[in-house]
């Protein structure tokens, strides 16, 4: 890794910037504490928000008297449903079947509430502990509701309502079938087929995905200043541009009357990935009261009111020849909701409809999901959003066919995997996979990981009776990544577009701003798009400066999630600085006294063909800029703009290899070794693609082993702190063993796909076919995430005494 | 209402803080030093973790009376006047230590203090040492990299000395 930057040298003889690993220039201000996080901030007049929150999951509110918190010291104010009649209703973007049903969703709770954290009322005072303390003088009335928690209960007949009205507890109800999409079989047939036919198998299991929820470090934080003509939101969220339209479209509020800025956010993964409704109270208190105000969540509100991710039941149904050749795939999805839609809540799962096949060749498939409301904390996008869920479907999936057949895990997928020669392939599911080479990525991850050797000592520790197992877990996967073309966004009913923006405008003394319309929350945005717009412009690298993540300086964007900020944002920066040179060109011509014909542009540099003679786009702007001799009818101005819709996702793949040793006594799961080889296309800057694997992989190996969102039966949440969600440090995790192989996508000019969600979508599934790998021998054929002690030690008994009971029977 | 007087990177205050104020409060609110930053109320993340009389604490289960007299150290005290980087945050920045920042002040501040008392860490001392301190990003593989090459730099410098 290089250090120090490079000696400056002639810049047609520069080297590179992409490809470089390169220190990221956002880490100083981190580094020294002069981040500027939304909760810093402090205005003139700024009073506090604490929100009333509901301790049940069910009830509605039979009295709420306010009058004597309104009396408290400090307190300006307090509201609510009923006194904020101006408040619009919380929006889905998100209409995923004709018939899905958008239950009542309020920045205030209007009569009832729905999960605990759900929001009854909001205090302003002149400080926080002002506000906070107000919130005991509030008398509620809660006539309890029956609840429901289970999303399997939930959808059965007769079981209680979480919103009444609705008449049922299913949100919406969508499949996908590769007979109507035209791409193959009819799954229930081919099933039915092989039920009876000798020479084939059919696997059924049931899957869980336990309830997990993103948890940044950094809580959200809102504060918002009415007080001049346009009204500035700063919010910690991954989506200013989305907040500001979704606000303007559903709050007392105008579009060109808000600028959303999100400062240094702490974090995202999807879960400021929202238009909250603490934004949205913010705004109409700050408002009323014509005074800045902020509100910061705790933790524990955090827990409670942030949306939670995953959660679901899945159905699984694979039929093979005895050859390992997949014939079918079934699934049968219910997915919890929780209490109320956000966003995109009831997407997640649809868009795990398109990659349940994995990286196989599927001849038949059929994809059906039952959305249903409960009565928890709503569920929306968390890192790979819907596409972890179906990877661990299909990937579990391929382990007990292997088993099944008594074949290699490895062997089980090379034998149905996509073959590099097939690309582009178009998928059962309807997508087009545009490049990889999964025997390459696989081959690699194998060496380094040593999996003979490994398998050697399986055997004998086995043998050995070994108190300590060791098991081999195996996860090849392909990502959806890079949200997505707009046509594509459109068929599928999503409220938005997803193109992105960017527009690259050249200083005077010959520097660049790079505007665009995504926003960083770590990965390193500043640094890498430097790196694209130093290379294409052939500008320094600390001539460019970017901005972004303020709606009143980025005007246009779609902002980051879904893996779409390199491979969507990056190409939108591409396309400008393309045109900027386009722009260039006329003007270098008449000062090289040239035709356009005869310049050509590298280095930064127009030189005219077969000479010496030339100048460097840097020159070129001043000149612009006095605009003294420029060519007949130009414009003065070398600023680009460019919207980028990109005509296809982008599929990261990649093979994870986990080694874990499972203590048989005490169930406790260690992870001996890691190791993933992944395709993400060129690499812009490796180190920065190093750290967003590690940080994915963290995330996906703590779903596995360790984080759960619990509720009791009654709806209370159980693992409402850090302390009792389990979020892993530096101890509960390792070092990890990562490589690339290369395919370049095909479908951007970078030839790079994407990478911030392949850890958390490989690693649960290569983490538990891991675990019961080592378990097999013992009875153990299933263990439902996370891994925990206490469950894998009951997995373990519970094999033995079924063993013991069949041996003495 | 309480008088307390303290060190907060080298300058002193003397403040009336209420006596239920907590320390992390203190720095931030009435102090102004908003880089120490809070990231639970249970104490199990450590992001807000700064020295005290050089002793690594979080600073959100103290309360601001309880340091009275004391001498404080925070993230935005490491760097030098000039503004060139003390040593441990130079490794952070080098080993990736770091993506979003919002873990940073807390994990530098630990990681100072994990190094005084053992110069000579191995990485399983590291990653021990450096378990009340979260990191949602990084997967710590960046953090414990940086952590072994500062322990490694302070003790060139003492040997350099
Ligand atoms: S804020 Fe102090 S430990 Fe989390
Ligand atoms: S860098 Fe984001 S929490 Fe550590």
């Amino acid at each position: 890794m290089s250090t120090a930057p490079d000696a400056p040298s002639a810049q047609d003889e520069r080297t590179p910037e992409i490809g470089r690993a390169r220190l990221r220039r956002e880490d100083e201000r981190a580094l020294t504490g002069r981040t500027r996080w939304t909760d810093d901030m402090t205005l003139p007049g700024m009073l506090h928000l604490s929100v009333l929150r509901s301790p049940v999951a069910h009830a509605s509110i039979t009295e709420l008297d306010t009058t004597e918190a309104a009396r408290a010291p400090g307190v300006v104010g307090v509201w609510t449903g009923e006194d904020l009649p101006e408040q619009g209703a919380m929006p889905t973007a998100w209409t995923v079947s004709d018939d899905m049903r958008t239950p009542p969703y309020f920045p205030l709770s209007v009569g009832s509430v729905k999960h605990v954290g759900d929001i009854v009322a909001v205090v302003a005072a002149t400080s926080k502990e002002a506000a906070d303390d107000a919130l005991e003088l509030i008398d509620v009335d809660y006539d309890e509701l029956p609840v429901v928690v289970d999303p399997m209960v939930a959808k059965q007949e007769g079981s209680p309502l979480v919103h009444p009205d609705l008449g049922t507890n299913v949100c919406a109800t969508w499949g996908l079938d590769s007979v109507t999409l035209g791409t193959g079989g009819d799954a229930a047939a081919a099933i039915r087929e092989a039920e009876s036919d000798p020479d084939q198998v059919v696997v059924r299991r049931t899957l869980r995905q336990n309830r997990v929820t993103p948890a940044y470090i950094e809580p959200r934080s809102i504060v918002v200043d009415p007080t001049a003509e346009q009204v500035t939101m700063w919010s910690a969220t991954q989506v200013p541009h989305i907040v500001r339209i979704l606000m303007a479209m559903t709050q007392p509020i105008e579009e060109h009357e808000l600028r959303v800025v999100a400062p240094d956010v702490g974090g995202g993964f999807g879960g400021k990935l929202q238009f909250t409704r603490e934004e949205a109270l913010v705004l109409l208190i700050a408002r009323r009261l014509r005074l800045p105000c902020k509100y910061t969540e705790s933790r524990s509100e955090s827990m409670q009111s942030s949306h939670h991710a995953r959660d679901q039941v899945q159905e699984l149904t694979l039929a093979a020849r005895r050859d390992g050749t997949i014939t079918a795939l079934d699934v049968d999805l219910t997915a919890d909701m929780g209490a109320y839609l956000g966003i995109l809540t009831a997407g997640i799962p649809l868009l795990g409809g398109f990659m349940f096949n994995g990286i196989y060749r599927i001849p038949a498939y059929s994809f059906h999901c039952t959305d249903v409301f409960t009565n928890k904390t709503m569920t929306d996008a968390y890192r790979g959003a819907g596409k972890p869920e179906a990877t661990f479907g299909i990937e579990r999936m391929m382990d007990e066919l292997a088993v099944e057949l008594d074949l290699d895990p490895i062997e089980v997928r090379r034998r149905n995997w996509i073959r590099p020669e097939e690309f582009p392939y178009a998928t059962v599911a309807g997508l087009t996979y545009d490049s990889g080479n999964y025997d390459q990525a696989t081959d690699k991850a194998l060496a380094m990981f040593g999996y003979d050797e490994l398998r050697a000592e399986q055997r004998r520790r086995r043998e050995a009776q070994d108190p300590v197992q060791l098991g081999i877990g195996v996860c090849t996967f392909v990502e959806l990544s890079g949200l997505a073309p707009s046509r594509v966004l459109g068929g599928l009913n999503y409220g938005s577009g997803g193109w992105e923006h960017s527009t690259i405008r050249m200083l005077p003394t010959g520097k660049v701003e790079v505007v665009a319309g995504t926003t960083s929350h770590g990965q390193g945005h500043a640094t890498a798009f430097s790196q694209i717009v130093s290379d294409e412009l052939g500008i320094p690298f600390e001539d460019i400066v970017l901005i972004s993540g303020d709606t009143a300086s980025a005007h246009k964007g779609m902002d980051t999630y879904g893996s779409r900020s390199l491979v969507v944002g990056g190409m939108a920066i591409v396309g400008a600085a393309r045109k900027v040179v386009e722009k260039a060109r006329p003007i270098a011509a008449h000062m090289l006294e040239a035709s356009t014909d005869d310049l050509e542009f590298a280095g930064g540099r127009f030189s005219v063909k077969g000479t010496g003679s030339g100048v460097t786009i840097q020159e070129i702007m001043i000149s612009t800029w006095l605009a003294h001799d420029l060519p007949d009818g130009l414009e003065p101005n070398l600023d680009a703009d460019c919207t980028f819709d990109p005509e296809n996702f982008s599929y990261p793949t990649g093979t994870h290899l986990a080694a874990v040793e499972v203590d048989t006594q005490t169930g406790r799961v260690t992870v001996r070794d890691y190791v993933c080889v992944q395709d993400v296309g060129v690499l812009v800057n490796p180190m920065i693609v190093d750290g967003q694997v590690h940080g994915g992989l963290t995330q996906g190996i703590a779903q596995a082993l360790y984080e759960e969102i619990q509720y009791s039966d009654e709806g209370q949440l159980t693992s409402g702190t850090l302390a009792d969600y389990l979020v892993p440090a530096a101890p509960d995790v390792l070092r990890y063993r990562t490589d690339t192989t290369v395919t370049e996508a095909t479908t951007n000019v970078l030839g790079v796909k994407a990478v911030g969600e392949t850890g958390a979508t490989a690693a649960p599934p290569a983490i538990v076919n891991g675990v019961l790998d080592a378990l097999r021998p013992l009875g153990v054929t299933d263990i439902t995430m996370p891994c925990t002690p206490p469950k894998v030690w009951t997995a373990i008994d519970e094999a033995r005494r079924t063993t013991e009971g069949q041996v003495t029977a | 209402m309480a008088r307390i007087t303290v060190t907060v990177d080298g300058m002193r205050f003397t403040h009336e803080v209420e006596p239920r104020t907590l320390l992390v409060h203190y720095l931030r609110e009435t102090v102004g030093r908003t880089g120490t930053v809070v990231g639970c109320d249970s104490s199990n993340c450590g992001a807000c973790t700064v020295l005290v009389d050089g002793e690594s604490i979080k600073s959100c289960s103290v309360l601001a009376v309880q340091a009275d007299g004391a001498e404080i150290e925070t993230v935005e005290g490491l760097a030098a006047g000039d503004g060139t980087l003390h040593p441990v945050q130079q490794a952070f920045h080098e080993h990736h230590g770091l993506q979003c920042g919002y873990c940073t002040p807390g994990m530098l501040m630990r990681t100072v203090c994990l190094v005084r008392e053992n110069p000579e860490p191995t990485e399983d001392e590291v990653r021990e040492g450096l378990k009340g301190n979260m990191c949602r990003c990084t997967g710590y593989q960046g953090i414990v990299s940086a952590v072994m090459a500062y322990s490694q730099a302070a003790r060139d410098e003492e040997v350099g000395r």
